[in-house]
């Protein structure tokens, strides 16, 4: 597993490393290492019932697979383990390093991505679940250099301090807008509930959401 | 997380088949978000994952005059975005709607939610190797026992951790059972089983079986129902006691009372004792109190989770007055 350490660092910079697909070395030695590891594994032979529905070979599953991503628009195919979350996927196989991956037990919401649509914890998602499904990302979100009015919006409010759950919040409350462009407080509080910020600047990001959406209603 | 082979079923028929005689062989996966959490823990180490969202035609909320009949993969948003739900069944809609967080309901199920594993932190440790895992001891018997059971003797402490449980339990819901031989329906009180019946699990559930589907009566006419959680945090929080009821008031009289709490004991502990002391009583706060009362006559407190007594007797006070104002 990569050493999650190395990446601490405000996620401004990666968004635009990550555009230009720019590699870093540290990360590329991790992936290098990591993908050597990733053989092919013989499927224990199991029982199949006298009901016989199931073919010994549809029976016995995959342990690993070759399997196409859709990131952003973008399509990339990845070998995967079967135990292999969408989270480190993305972090791991790609370098789409926004989602980040804190509690890696659902609880904070930093790895928050969507997925056809839905918001989603990507370290609870399967890999292999993902895959035929519309993944977008925080690195999704700006179009080239202009950012979207929700990242405008933290920035002018101040809604981040180290900014490590900033891409975790800026989904959730892109997800919250898409489907209502006019929400009461309570409601911003009700679709950011899934997202922890240890550095408790939850003011300000509400009061960043609420002028994003007034900002988005007016077509900005 | 240990590697397991993973498999795509295609009917409910095919699922017996592709899970094992035991739990070691093979679990079933809908939503995941606890089966994943379960695994990264080493509390689940299956060699296979069948997973059930490759099956067509399970997401599905169906209401007709008899009731209301919501399908194995169907979503927690779905259930809460549902109107028929919000509208009929109250109880439930409340009790999904402080379940976790946004991105754990469009992920979870309904019928996943039920199923769900204890939280206790002993049982989620590696390093515990706990009644439930096989071990010999529950290590909150000594130990650190603050939300752990007020109501059954143990062996095993923990608590059932869903919301949703309760609700549909305080509904009268039936679950529909497939296995090797065929289907079949059993109501939600029949369906959890207490720690000395099967200390490995909390359901009837054997490891060939699923849930296909969650059946809900219709309430009778004069019928209401609400859900209070007490928890911790006010987000994505489980549970330190909560309560399903849904009473018949007619002219201030309780004609019919069903109360469920959860947190408080292996199974959605449904409050026999209160139910019957209200049935045929006119409600008035004094009365209300004393269901409180007998609903936590039989509760046993652990060293560090008293409190959880007076939580669960505020909450049935409340309901009771609430419900029949």
């Amino acid at each position: 597993m990569a050493d999650r350490h190395d990446e601490a660092r405000p996620d401004a910079s990666s968004h635009s490393e990550s555009k230009s697909g720019t590699r870093f070395t540290r990360r590329g030695f991790l992936k290098g290492a990591g993908a050597s590891a990733v053989t092919a594994a013989v499927a224990p032979a199991i029982l199949v019932s006298e009901a016989g529905t199931a073919s010994a070979q549809e029976a016995e599953g995959v342990m690993s697979a070759t399997i196409s991503l859709d990131v952003n628009g973008q399509s990339h195919n990845v070998e995967v383990e079967a135990r292999t979350t969408l989270a480190d996927a993305l972090r791991d196989r790609l370098e789409i390093t926004g989602p980040k991956v804190v509690c890696d037990k659902g609880e904070c919401g930093a790895c928050t991505v969507e997925m056809d649509g839905k918001l989603v914890f990507s370290c609870m998602t399967l890999a292999m679940d993902a895959q035929g499904r519309k993944i977008e990302t925080v690195e999704g979100m700006a179009d080239g250099d202009n950012l979207h009015p929700i990242q405008e919006a933290f920035v002018e409010k101040d809604a981040l301090m180290c900014g490590f759950c900033t891409p975790g919040f800026l989904m959730s409350s892109k997800s919250l807008l898409d489907a209502n462009d006019n929400p009461t407080p309570e409601e911003v509080r009700e679709g950011l509930s899934g997202n922890i910020c240890r550095c408790g600047t939850y003011p300000h990001v509400f009061e960043a959401v609420m002028s994003a959406a007034e900002k988005m209603r007016k077509g900005g | 997380m240990q590697n397991f082979s993973y498999v795509n079923a295609t009917s409910i028929e095919q699922v017996p088949s592709l899970l094992g005689r035991s739990w070691d062989d093979a679990v079933v996966m809908a939503g995941g978000t606890d089966l994943v959490g379960e695994m990264k823990d080493y509390a689940a180490v299956p060699k296979r994952v069948v997973n059930l969202k490759s099956i067509e035609g399970l997401d599905y909320i169906r209401q007709d005059d008899t009731g209301m009949r919501i399908g194995a993969l169907t979503t927690l948003t779905d259930v809460l975005a549902d109107s028929a739900v919000s509208q009929d069944y109250p109880v439930l809609h409340q009790a999904v709607s402080v379940i976790a967080s946004p991105q754990i309901r469009n992920m979870a199920t309904l019928a996943g939610n039920i199923l769900q594993r204890p939280r206790c932190w002993y049982y989620r440790s590696e390093d515990f190797p706990c009644l439930k895992k096989g071990g010999a001891r529950c290590y909150a018997v000594g130990g650190v026992n603050t939300y752990h059971a007020i109501f059954g003797s143990g062996p095993s402490y923990i608590v059932h951790p869903s919301d949703a449980a309760p609700a549909l339990m305080a509904l009268g819901a039936t679950v529909n059972i497939h296995g090797p031989r065929g289907a079949n329906e059993v109501v939600l009180d029949d369906f959890f089983t207490m720690p000395e019946m099967n200390i490995r699990r909390e359901n009837i559930l054997r490891p060939n079986e699923i849930v296909t589907e969650i059946s809900i009566p219709k309430p009778e006419a004069n019928s209401r129902g609400m859900f209070l959680k007490v928890r911790e945090r006010e987000s994505i929080d489980f549970a330190l006691v909560s309560l399903a009821a849904q009473m018949t008031v007619v002219n201030g009289t309780c004609e019919r009372a069903s109360l469920v709490l959860g947190g408080v004991a292996p199974i959605p502990w449904r409050a026999v004792e209160a139910e019957v002391y209200l049935r045929g009583r006119r409600i008035t706060e004094a009365r209300a109190e004393s269901a409180a009362e007998a609903a936590v006559e039989d509760a046993a407190p652990m060293p560090h989770n008293g409190y959880k007594v007076e939580i669960a007797k505020n909450l049935v006070k409340q309901a009771v007055q609430a419900l029949a104002a």
